[in-house]
């Protein structure tokens, strides 16, 4: 099947039908292009929307406190709970499959290094925060347990913090102080939003401190203002949420059926949702760019069939001076495997030159759509699709093969 | 080398069914030099195909150098026989418009998975034997219609055949040319290689050493 002379072959009957090839591989790139396509922007909505999830951790729930609605315990609605330390622990010891919590407190406080004074949001803060949010330290570190278990007076600043702070070259403020109302903090490292949006401005302006230093320093008394729950591997956040929120609803006599209170989110529905939405999406895209490629392969088979007609006579004259039917049938697969995959082949090539180009092209530009980002072709569907280009030019040239076969050399040969 | 004894065939379609051989008996020994005579629809080409095992017979059997060609042969051994046994050399000479006068003469042994190089060399020699050697890479086109049917008679001896088939072999020629053709059959037959013609040209079939007459299905004569 796969000597020279059968290649030869094909080459040659390619070579007198230039157009006719042509248009055939037209229809068969055509079909791969336009699957290849789709899915690459089908995965750049894809990769948008995900982004806007902003590598969070999906398995996290938020636990916070409002006032409440209902009378209970002999106390009256409207009344305010006061998350604190002390229902980090009881959390930890109470609830199955939580990984860590992690807390933050929140203060507006006046800011100085040297001339400048601003008022931030200082937040205190174990050392789990920046694993949840999508958050990364620029210089430096972060807030460390030792720094918690010490009460160190250390702070991280956010990168327009430092800057207004400290000028352009952020990094220079590590190791220097700032006074956080009226108490020095050595700067010991810089973070921000890893990626900058209207709602990451206030990750830019933070100043994180240690959370028992807050406690102590500024007079907070145990106070938590939200915090992170995260699950352990094997646990769905989605479980543990209700156990959490009665638990506290307990803790600070909030009447179980108190739709307030107690308020919690958690990511993992919504991921789940819009998850299902791109599979969907997704689906739609391959049965959409299968069908094309399936158009491009019966315009394959079609030519097969021309080829075999008008061949007939040549297949007569091979037959009688000793073809079998075999060796027939492996010249009309091979030449229509070898068009399919040689079209196919060039038509993924151009899709993923395509999707790259246009994901260069953002990137040089910086262009910056909430809608589009990152459009890529993986390495899996590429191999799917030549796979299946493989198969349905085994497929389109069955027919036509199967037609050869049967040529009668006598009536193939007949003088017209 | 040839037996037929009794050998029959019928085309029947829905409503008819044609007699095309009734029973005809012929041997044909090693190195001989034949022409089948007839008028159109004698059966004289049913009866070249079914030698050229291109055709099955009803009844009867066929024995070809020893071989029995049985009458239902799957398609594999009909290929096999054709292309070990058999030189086939058409009227309208059938060669590949595509291939080089080499590979054309090169394609039966193509079949034989014999190599290429050999292929090339033997078909070299072939065309030096019908005196196309300088013709070699020259494609049908570009030969007259008697090169043409020299290098068809180079491909027929390439497989170094039992025999030899002509179907009217100077059919498309004009007399010269055929007789340039014909020169070429009288020295392959002198070689020893058993030739059967079939013409309905007279000045064709006297060349050869025994000419057979079929009428309707029968051999109506067989001798000189």
């Amino acid at each position: 099947m796969f000597n020279r002379d059968t290649w030869q072959e094909i080459w040659m009957t390619i070579k007198q039908h230039k157009l006719r090839t042509f248009l055939t591989v037209l229809g068969v790139f055509w079909g791969v292009f336009m699957l290849i396509f789709m899915l690459g922007m089908g995965s750049g909505l894809e990769n948008a929307v995900f982004r806007d999830f902003g590598n969070r951790a999906t398995n996290i729930m938020y636990v916070w406190s409002s006032s409440t609605s209902l009378p209970y315990q002999g106390y009256q609605p409207g009344r305010f709970p006061r998350l604190n330390f002390d229902d980090l622990e009881a959390i930890k010891q109470q609830v199955k499959g939580v990984g860590f919590i992690a807390p933050r407190t929140r203060l507006d406080a006046k800011v100085v290094h040297g001339e400048t004074a601003e008022t931030y949001e200082i937040r205190g803060e174990l050392s789990q925060m920046i694993k949840v949010e999508a958050l990364k330290v620029y210089h430096g570190r972060y807030i460390s347990d030792l720094d918690n278990d010490e009460s160190r007076k250390v702070a991280v600043l956010g990168t327009r913090t430092a800057e207004v702070l400290f000028g352009r070259n952020v990094g220079e403020a590590i190791g220097q102080y700032v006074t956080i109302n009226g108490a020095e903090f050595l700067v010991v490292g810089i973070f921000g939003p890893r990626v900058i949006k209207p709602w990451t401005e206030d990750d830019q302006e933070a100043v994180v401190i240690p959370l028992t230093t807050m406690h102590r320093t500024f007079g907070m008394d145990g106070r938590v203002h939200y915090f992170a729950v995260s699950a352990q591997e094997g646990y769905r956040i989605a479980q543990i949420e209700p156990q959490v929120r009665s638990l506290l609803k307990a803790r600070h006599h909030v009447a179980p059926n108190d739709p307030r209170g107690i308020g919690g989110f958690n990511l993992e529905a919504e991921f789940q949702q819009v998850r299902g939405l791109f599979d969907g999406i997704s689906a739609f895209l391959w049965i959409v760019g299968i069908g094309t490629l399936l158009a491009g392969i019966v315009g394959v088979s079609n030519i097969m069939l021309i080829v075999v007609k008008e061949r007939t006579k040549e297949i007569g004259i091979r037959k009688a001076i000793g073809a079998t039917p075999a060796s027939i049938i492996s010249s009309i697969l091979t030449e229509s495997i070898f068009i399919t995959a040689v079209s196919g082949y060039l038509g993924l090539l151009a899709g993923v030159l395509v999707i790259g180009g246009i994901n260069l092209l953002m990137e040089q530009a910086s262009v910056d759509s909430q809608m589009f980002y990152n459009p890529e072709v993986n390495l899996g569907i590429a191999i799917g699709a030549m796979v299946l280009l493989t198969i349905a030019g085994t497929v389109a040239g069955l027919i036509p093969a199967m037609m050869a076969a049967r040529v009668n050399p006598v009536v193939a040969l007949k003088d017209e | 080398m040839i037996a037929l004894r009794d050998i029959r065939k019928a085309y029947s379609t829905e409503f008819t069914r044609l007699e095309v051989l009734k029973g005809i008996e012929l041997t044909i020994e090693d190195g001989e030099y034949v022409s089948i005579m007839g008028s159109s629809g004698s059966g004289k080409s049913t009866l070249l195909n079914i030698l050229g095992i291109l055709d099955d017979y009803d009844s009867g059997t066929y024995h070809l150098d020893n071989t029995l060609i049985s009458k239902d042969l799957s398609q594999k051994e009909a290929a096999y026989y054709r292309n070990r046994f058999i030189g086939f050399v058409f009227q309208s000479f059938n060669l590949l418009n595509f291939k080089t006068a080499q590979e054309n003469v090169a394609l039966p042994l193509y079949y034989q998975k014999i190599s290429r190089k050999e292929r090339s060399d033997l078909a070299m020699h072939h065309l030096e034997q019908v005196g196309l050697a300088e013709w070699a890479t020259h494609f049908p086109n570009q030969l007259s219609g008697g090169q043409q049917q020299r290098v068809a008679i180079a491909r027929a001896l390439a497989t170094n055949p039992k025999v030899i088939l002509a179907d009217e072999p100077t059919g498309a020629l004009d007399s010269k040319t055929s007789h340039e053709v014909m020169e070429i059959f009288d020295r392959v037959n002198a070689e020893g290689k058993t030739l059967i013609l079939v013409t309905h040209e007279m000045d064709i079939a006297h060349r050869t050493k025994r000419i057979i007459h079929i009428k309707d299905g029968l051999i109506l004569k067989d001798g000189v």
